[in-house]
């Protein structure tokens, strides 16, 4: 940590979300079960420094989107907080003007361009609607102009916004709504798994868009993802997820060249290898368990070809790892058993 | 050894009619597969790869229909085969596995139910010795507790048991051919790896030929013996895996590799096709591709290209016409 360090403009600590997920109360007396909860996202901890992405990637279930939805508000935190320039979003009223400004800084892009813009109204309006409800421009052609300036900045063309969304493919509508979200002018964008729907082709539009938008505005990313080869292009940071929690997080380079965690390691070794180096594979045992009734210990034990009595027994922490710059929730890590193996 | 290739498709046509006029999904495909083969078909959203594999197996959708062309499996015509006929070659001698394992599999109908009356319909056994092969099936596909797991129902087994299950649905009757429709798109990544793995596995052990239909190059990279790129209704390029990946000669394959980012880390930026797949009904003159081609030049633009020779394989593409004097490699760095 020799260079100066940059303002984080998004901390999150100990962030967590439970979820109730037992059966109605009549079937619980009449079938004497207890209450279910489901721990979506537990104990997460990350910070992002301005102009920087920072990755989430994980299986389904993992709890990547629980996390993007609370770091924007649209789910409420049952634990921990979440800073914006050091605002904690869960102690202002939600209509105090702080929390109003806060709003208008962060934007969210959703995974189905399909299903986030409204069928019914036209591209113009969508586009137009942050600007009104923020009050950024006020009269009709100043809006107009704005909304013409942003489709171009998507590469659209100012008339698009004639159109309504079904006029448009998958890539235009995602497109679309990235215009959406820079309307407001924000900082800090929470993309969730942006390029899932859409095909490689395609893919590579958007996101080259994404980091020639980012390098224009200074915007800050974080991006969620299923695929890892997407985050790599992505990302300078990126945090791996497993049933809820953080169990690496480091930069890019150093998580691919050095995965420390057992499953990091397990999900490296999973994907499919396009450069056809013959690399062996080595068959990932198992899949993720049960949310609601997680393993004891450390919730991968039951998968991992390292686990011993500790793990089965006690959560690990994330701490630093002996290498780089991760740090590591795992045991045998920590205890440099994990060096031992290939 | 025989000289007649498993499955031969020559020209086929599938057509859709519509309102406006007739839309031409599948346009003059040829392929064939020998007997083990794993060939992958690869392609965006619209090319007509899973059409290929309905066509194929004779499940496409009505009004969708064969338009011309044939399809011959061991040298037997398939294509022109009565419903009822046709109804016996699929499953006995073609098996399918679908991209979402909770719908093809009946949720009223325990997984043993279903396995069972798939082997007594095509093999002439015993429900004694069906069971028998249903467990051992099953075992095969790495279900532990077999036998118990046969009165389960779908919904008790998670996606990638599931998606076992299938594959050993569509083995149940030792089949030549298994069409795979994006078997491993609705999976996550280290569950994906053990069904590729289970499928390759397999149909080593069983000589069975695969055709792999994805839009996951790595998974072919990974799994096929060879691939063809499909681009609206046609096969663009097609070859040995290796040679197409590492030496594409179709413009829009290499626009397609260089669009995959890679886990080096090493590219800056992706490669990027300007616009998108033409719709069916404004497919351009001359090469499907030509608007979107960077080295496309007039012929592109008034005469489709057919496969032709390139390399190892063959691309659809005038670029590798040995009349234009370009070799096609002058991009595919």
């Amino acid at each position: 940590m020799s260079a100066p360090q940059p303002q984080p403009v998004v901390e999150v600590r100990g962030l967590g979300r439970t979820f109730d997920v037992s059966r109605p109360w009549l079937n619980r007396v009449l079938e004497r079960q207890p209450k279910a909860f489901l721990k979506a996202a537990q104990d997460i901890t990350f910070a992002i420094d301005k102009g920087e992405t920072f990755a989430l990637v994980g299986e389904s279930g993992s709890g990547k989107s629980t996390v993007a939805k609370l770091v924007v508000g649209l789910l409420e935190a049952s634990a921990g907080e979440v800073r914006i320039d050091g605002i904690d979003m869960r102690r202002q009223t939600p209509s105090s003007a702080a929390m109003r400004d806060l709003r208008r800084r962060i934007q969210m892009i959703f995974q189905d361009p399909y299903a986030s813009l409204n069928p019914r109204w036209r591209v113009d309006r969508i586009i137009a609607e942050p600007i009104r409800a923020f009050g950024l421009e006020h009269s009709r052609q100043a809006i107009a102009a704005r909304v013409g300036e942003l489709l171009e900045l998507v590469r659209l063309h100012p008339r698009d916004g004639q159109k309504y969304p079904h006029e448009f493919s998958g890539g235009q509508r995602q497109r679309i709504c990235i215009a959406r979200a820079l309307a407001s002018r924000p900082e800090f964008l929470v993309c969730d798994e942006p390029t899932s729907a859409l095909d490689v082709s395609v893919q590579a539009q958007i996101l080259n868009l994404m980091r020639d938008l980012q390098d224009e505005f200074g915007l800050t990313y974080l991006f969620i993802s299923h695929d890892l080869a997407v985050v790599r292009h992505m990302a300078r940071r990126i945090g791996v997820m497993y049933l809820g929690r953080l169990v690496e997080i480091a930069a890019s380079g150093d998580l691919f060249a050095r995965p420390q965690h057992p499953y990091t390691r397990m999900l490296m070794e999973a994907i499919p290898d396009l450069t056809m180096s013959g690399r062996p594979r080595r068959a990932v045992e198992g899949e993720i368990p049960n949310p609601i009734s997680p393993p004891s210990g450390c919730t991968f034990h039951p998968r991992c070809p390292l686990a011993n009595d500790r793990c089965r027994r006690e959560m690990p922490r994330l701490g630093r790892a002996n290498a780089g710059s991760s740090t590591v929730a795992c045991h045998a890590v920590e205890e440099g058993r994990a060096d031992a193996g290939p | 050894m025989t000289q007649i290739p498993l499955l031969s498709v020559k020209n086929l046509r599938v057509e859709f009619p519509t309102r406006h006029g007739v839309l031409t999904a599948i346009d003059g495909i040829s392929f064939s597969l020998r007997e083990g083969e794993v060939l992958g078909v690869v392609g965006e959203s619209g090319a007509g790869k899973s059409l290929t594999g309905a066509a194929v197996i004779g499940l496409l959708e009505p009004p969708g229909r064969i338009a011309g062309g044939e399809i011959r499996l061991k040298g037997e015509r398939i294509d022109t085969l009565s419903p009822a006929a046709l109804r016996r070659v699929r499953g006995k001698r073609i098996g399918m596995v679908f991209q979402d394992p909770l719908t093809s599999l009946n949720p009223l109908f325990t997984i043993g139910d279903q396995i069972i009356e798939t082997i007594m319909t095509h093999l002439p056994v015993s429900e004694v010795e069906a069971r028998k092969r249903a467990i051992a099936l099953l075992e095969e596909v790495g279900i532990p507790a077999a036998a118990q797991r046969l009165s389960a129902y779908p919904h008790q087994f998670s996606g990638g048991m599931r998606q076992r299950v299938v594959i050993a649905l569509a083995l149940c009757a030792e089949p030549e051919l298994v069409i795979a429709d994006e078997p491993t798109t609705a999976l996550d990544v280290s569950v994906q790896a053990q069904i590729i793995h289970l499928l390759q596995r397999i149909c080593r052990d069983h000589r069975t030929a695969v055709m792999l239909i994805t839009h996951d190059m790595g998974v072919i990279a990974e799994t096929a013996d060879r691939v063809a790129v499909m681009y609206s209704g046609r096969i663009a390029e097609i070859g040995p895996v290796r040679h197409v990946i590492a030496k594409p000669r179709h413009p829009y394959t290499v626009g397609l590799m260089g669009a995959i980012p890679t886990l080096s880390g090493d590219q800056q930026r992706l490669t990027q096709i300007p616009g998108a797949m033409p719709r069916l009904d404004a497919i351009p003159d001359g090469c499907a591709f030509n608007p979107r081609c960077a080295r496309a030049f007039d012929r592109c633009r008034q005469e489709r290209p057919n496969l032709m020779p390139a390399g190892e394989g063959e691309a659809a593409c005038w670029l590798v016409d040995p009349a234009e004097g370009t070799t096609g490699e002058g991009e595919t760095a």
